[in-house]
């Protein structure tokens, strides 16, 4: 018998889910669908961020992400794509200094799909907002609706793009969770793993409607806040510690 | 009436055509036929029959590219990805340039292809994806519910 890696897991973690009582996994259940299954509706992925852990100069998030899809600029930082971006806020009165990482916050209801004349910005079924960039004429109306400003615009020929991540000249793009590791079924994003790495743990990727998931759980237990919680977009990017 | 207009047609051409050939002083040439660098990777057999990849490759990726896009489905056989992963050249490791196997055929039959300017072109490392599980002789044995 030939297994490869994924059907392993996926063998392992129904192992462990049988074995063992309800709600007491040994492994948590493995999120990889087969590829030939398509997302599900009973996912909605997201990210929870706690800007006290998250610290200030580091850009591990933000070097990973850029490592892992591919994305390179050209040196010129008003043009040159951003899918992740280290945010710096300062409270005026008392001079406290915050910084937290920002990327498309995946909206429930994300206004840049509203106002895409082609069908090319979409939310997929479990929650992720990507471009299809097949469709993409890049018009740019969806940066300009965007209240995070999480989406850039390719201006120049790009070479060297990941199997993964396509990206070329003419289109609009955005942090797309990595959506090619979500279905690879890697249960983290490069950003979150980057994190874990340098020893802060400030981002957790996970599934927010599974009550299972620790991303739940803490989400349940723990103050949190979306960012413009006023305009009701609700966002599967929760913030701590603002 | 239509035959016999087409008939004056050809006659005219045909009279008219050496006169060309001695104002130009020789007969022009074919178009090269280009030099398809097949490469066969990662298997020996195509996903599909030779003839009904020549006609409908295009198709193929077509379908398969919303279904990855949209509904996340990323089956190997019918992805662009497995299609440069086994005919990449193994000397540039992609399926352009002159004896590139999509350049080439392309070139020579003037379809301007825009994948490129987005997709990577080159092939992936080979442990990113094992040949044993993905590869075309895989999905056969798969499909026959025999061992590769």
């Amino acid at each position: 018998m030939n297994i490869n890696r994924r059907q392993f897991l996926a063998l392992g973690g129904a192992a462990a889910a049988a074995t063992l009582a309800p709600g007491l996994r040994l492994i948590e259940l493995a999120q990889a669908r087969s590829p030939e299954e398509a997302a599900a509706a009973a996912h909605r992925w997201g990210l929870l961020i706690d800007a006290n852990k998250c610290a200030d100069g580091c850009t591990a998030c933000v070097d990973a992400c850029f490592t892992e899809n591919g994305v390179t600029g050209h040196g010129r930082p008003a043009t040159d794509a951003q899918w992740i971006r280290k945010v710096t806020l300062k409270d005026k009165q008392t001079g406290q200094v915050q910084s937290l990482p920002l990327m498309c916050q995946h909206c429930e209801h994300p206004p840049c799909v509203d106002v895409c004349p082609t069908g090319a910005s979409f939310k997929r079924i479990d929650g992720i907002v990507l471009v299809d960039k097949h469709i993409c004429i890049g018009c740019r109306y969806c940066m300009m609706a965007c209240p995070y400003k999480a989406r850039s615009f390719i201006h120049e020929d790009t070479t060297g793009q990941k199997a993964h991540a396509p990206r070329g000249k003419g289109t609009v793009e955005s942090c797309t969770l990595c959506v090619h590791k979500v279905d690879r079924g890697d249960g983290t994003t490069a950003c979150a793993e980057a994190c874990r790495q340098a020893g802060h743990q400030a981002i957790l990727f996970g599934d927010l409607k599974d009550p299972a998931s620790e991303i739940s759980k803490r989400l349940a237990t723990q103050p949190s806040q979306q960012l413009r919680a006023d305009l009701k977009l609700n966002t599967g990017i929760r913030y701590q510690g603002l | 009436m239509k035959t016999v207009f087409l008939k004056a047609v050809l006659a005219l051409a045909l009279l008219a055509s050496p006169a060309a050939f001695a104002a130009g002083g020789k007969k022009p040439e074919r178009v090269p036929l280009p030099t398809i660098q097949v490469n066969k990777d990662r298997g020996e057999q195509c996903v599909e029959p030779t003839d009904v990849m020549r006609r409908n490759h295009m198709q193929f990726i077509l379908h398969q590219r919303d279904e990855t896009m949209h509904r996340g489905i990323r089956t190997v056989k019918h992805s662009l990805k497995n299609c440069i992963n086994c005919h990449a050249d193994p000397k540039t490791h992609s399926v352009l340039g002159k004896d590139g196997f999509c350049e080439s055929c392309h070139r020579y039959a003037s379809v301007s292809i825009d994948c490129f300017s987005c997709h990577s072109a080159e092939r992936e490392a080979r442990s990113a994806e094992p040949a044993a599980a993905t590869g075309p002789r895989a999905l056969k044995a798969a499909a026959k519910g025999t061992k590769p």
